[in-house]
């Protein structure tokens, strides 16, 4: 059955007598000197990278106050974490740090690990596999927030060169875990299998070419006078405010603080490695532009020896464990599963019930692309944690915009987006 | 150079009344604040005087059914000596506040409103204390354990929605021309002309 609806419209003429006489025109004209404009930027603006909402109040165009608000892509992780198994959540970390999966799944299950008392004793193939993964995310991810940093402040090109040289990491991905995005390559107690075959070699021929990619991008920006002249001296964040603010990553490196997790205090086999921390000097988003592109040369130096000390070799010839032996802890071969009652209790009780572990809290934090990803996790014994509280870098990191933003121009928030490089998925949880 | 646990036994002869003996679990050292009214005390004394310079986590716990029920947890770091250290106060739910540490470490301020918003815990002496990931006016917090993990129905808020634009009143309003179309856009011509 058709309806029909009558649409009244005001006559146009009427409508544009009520607007064209202003009063007193000396008048409204002195309103607007000192007059406030709150402008309201996303939460689906392209600078954002996502759905970062900020309230902008402005005077002429100098920013006087900014709030930012969160939470459009709150899905409740920590909720969810509290009702499933612990393995059950990996998938979860696929999507917290959406651009650096492969390092969400090692933080998290590192963070397990530790609960369970067996994060030093891991077999080491599995932990220079878990640093090959780590660092692979932490250039794929850099490359990202390079690329769409320039592409904000106009230098739509080395996106274009950035995410040819990404996409190469996301058919490793694939290659490595059957996934380009969604990897949840780890498990509590190791990963889920070994490197394929060729995949080393592979990797290690990215790891020349994507040299020469950082050398391009090095030619189009570090002198490029437009990009110097939009980030140098733009968002400031002083070494004092910066550790004040709780700021990690390569942020709190731009601002001259040598702190970096794979040092301070290392985890899985980062302590075999040699490579050294940038540090910028000033805290503009230059110099956190300046970080991130050597901390992608420094993580191809840590590729290079992990694969050249990885025990087993490349196709693992010695057959080396990728996972810790503990049928109550990771699953036990199929095979055996089938042949053997002890193994066939194993597989039962990990699906059914999951991990036993300890009453205990741990906090554990690793170093990502983002900064320090943390999993606080309180349990109360049993298969599923009492309590999962996410650390998430991007949402530490953005709690300084209130400070930084006013006094900047318009256009600068742009800079000081892209060179904070946060991301949603993981501030809001 | 002090340990971990030489810092914390430290902190914990600055407050001798107030912090018990320090527990050590997979080598991270807790020290639980038995009057939670101090903890912006003991959390400056530590930043001050055991430089524990960053606040890298706030959360809480809520320990249903049990009695005080909820349970805030901060992770201090020290950068200078890297040593890190876990303070844990309980707060019952009656009285269901504590004062704010934003003071010592503005990185308090958005963690707090966090707390605040997930499990209802209030910071006393926090200057903007408002939800941060659901939307102001959103009656529950999801993060308690006796709220469903299905979630509640809840009315959408007024801030969900914008108000179009006006179409009248501002200073970009064109006046609609009289001529028809066929007049405005001439797309033919008509070759005898």
């Amino acid at each position: 059955m058709a309806t029909s609806q009558t649409i009244e419209f005001r006559d146009p003429g009427a409508r544009a007598a009520a607007t064209a006489a202003p009063a007193n025109p000396a008048v409204a004209m002195q309103d607007l000197h000192g007059d406030k404009l709150v402008l309201n930027m996303g939460p689906s603006h392209p600078s954002t990278h996502g759905v970062l909402r900020i309230l902008i109040e402005m005077d002429g165009e100098t920013i006087t106050k900014a709030m930012p608000d969160l939470g459009y892509l709150h899905r409740g992780d920590e909720k969810i974490a509290e009702n499933m198994t612990y393995n059950q959540f990996i998938p979860y970390t696929d999507r917290l740090d959406y651009l650096a999966p492969l390092a969400n799944n090692v933080a998290y299950a590192m963070a397990v690990e530790k609960l369970l008392g067996i994060h030093e004793t891991l077999p080491l193939r599995c932990q220079y596999i878990r640093v090959i993964c780590c660092e692979l995310a932490r250039i794929s991810a850099h490359l990202l927030g390079l690329g769409a940093f320039a592409m904000d402040v106009g230098a739509l090109t080395v996106f274009l060169h950035t995410f040819t040289e990404r996409e190469k990491i996301y058919n490793f991905a694939e290659w490595l875990t059957g996934a380009r995005f969604t990897t949840s390559y780890t498990r509590i107690g190791g990963v889920t299998r070994d490197l394929p075959a060729g995949w080393a070699a592979k990797v290690l021929k990215f790891c020349d070419e994507v040299l020469g990619t950082l050398d391009d991008v090095d030619r189009l920006l570090t002198r490029n006078p437009i990009f110097v002249n939009r980030t140098r001296g733009v968002g400031v964040i002083r070494r004092d405010r910066a550790i004040a603010y709780g700021i990690t990553g390569p942020n709190l490196r731009g601002s001259g603080v040598d702190y970096d997790v794979r040092k301070a205090n290392p985890y899985l086999c980062y302590k075999d490695f040699e490579f050294d921390i940038p540090v910028g000097s000033v805290g503009d988003c230059y110099d956190r532009y300046q970080v991130r592109q050597e901390e992608m040369r420094q993580s191809v130096r840590i590729l290079r020896q992990a694969f050249a000390k990885l025990p087993g070799g490349y196709e693992n010839a010695s057959h080396e464990p990728v996972q810790v032996a503990d049928g109550k802890i990771f699953l036990p071969p199929k095979a055996k599963v089938l042949t053997s009652m002890e193994e066939l209790i194993h597989q039962f009780m990990l699906v059914t019930q999951g991990i036993n572990a300890p009453v205990g809290e741990v906090y554990f934090g690793a170093e990502n692309p983002k900064g320090e990803l943390g999993f606080y996790i309180n349990s109360r014994g049993g298969g599923t944690p009492h309590r999962l509280k996410i650390r998430a870098p991007s949402f530490v990191n953005l709690s300084i915009l209130p400070e930084i933003l006013p006094g900047h121009l318009m256009s600068d928030v742009v800079s000081i987006l892209g060179s904070i490089d946060f991301v949603m998925g993981e501030a809001d949880r | 150079m002090a340990t971990a646990l030489e810092l914390a036994q430290k902190l914990r002869e600055a407050f001798p009344e107030t912090i018990l003996v320090p527990t050590e679990f997979r080598g991270e050292i807790t020290l639980v604040v038995q009057d939670a009214g101090r903890i912006a005390d003991i959390c400056l004394h530590a930043r001050d005087t055991l430089a524990f310079d960053m606040l890298l986590d706030l959360s809480s716990v809520d320990q249903y059914g049990d009695d005080p029920r909820w349970l805030v947890v901060y992770e201090l770091l020290g950068l200078a000596h890297g040593h890190h250290l876990r303070l844990k106060t309980a707060v019952s739910e009656e009285k269901g506040e504590l004062p704010t540490v934003s003071g010592v470490w503005p990185t308090a301020d958005w963690h707090e409103r966090e707390v605040y918003d997930m499990m209802g815990i209030r910071f006393s002496g926090h200057p903007d204390l408002r939800r941060i990931l659901m939307w102001d006016g959103y009656p529950y917090h999801p993060l308690r354990k006796d709220f469903p993990l299905a979630g509640k129905p809840t009315d959408l808020p007024e801030v969900a929605f914008t108000r179009s634009a006006p179409l009248e009143g501002g200073p970009f309003i064109t006046v609609a021309s009289t001529a028809d179309s066929m007049a405005r856009e001439p797309r033919a011509r008509n070759p005898e002309e």
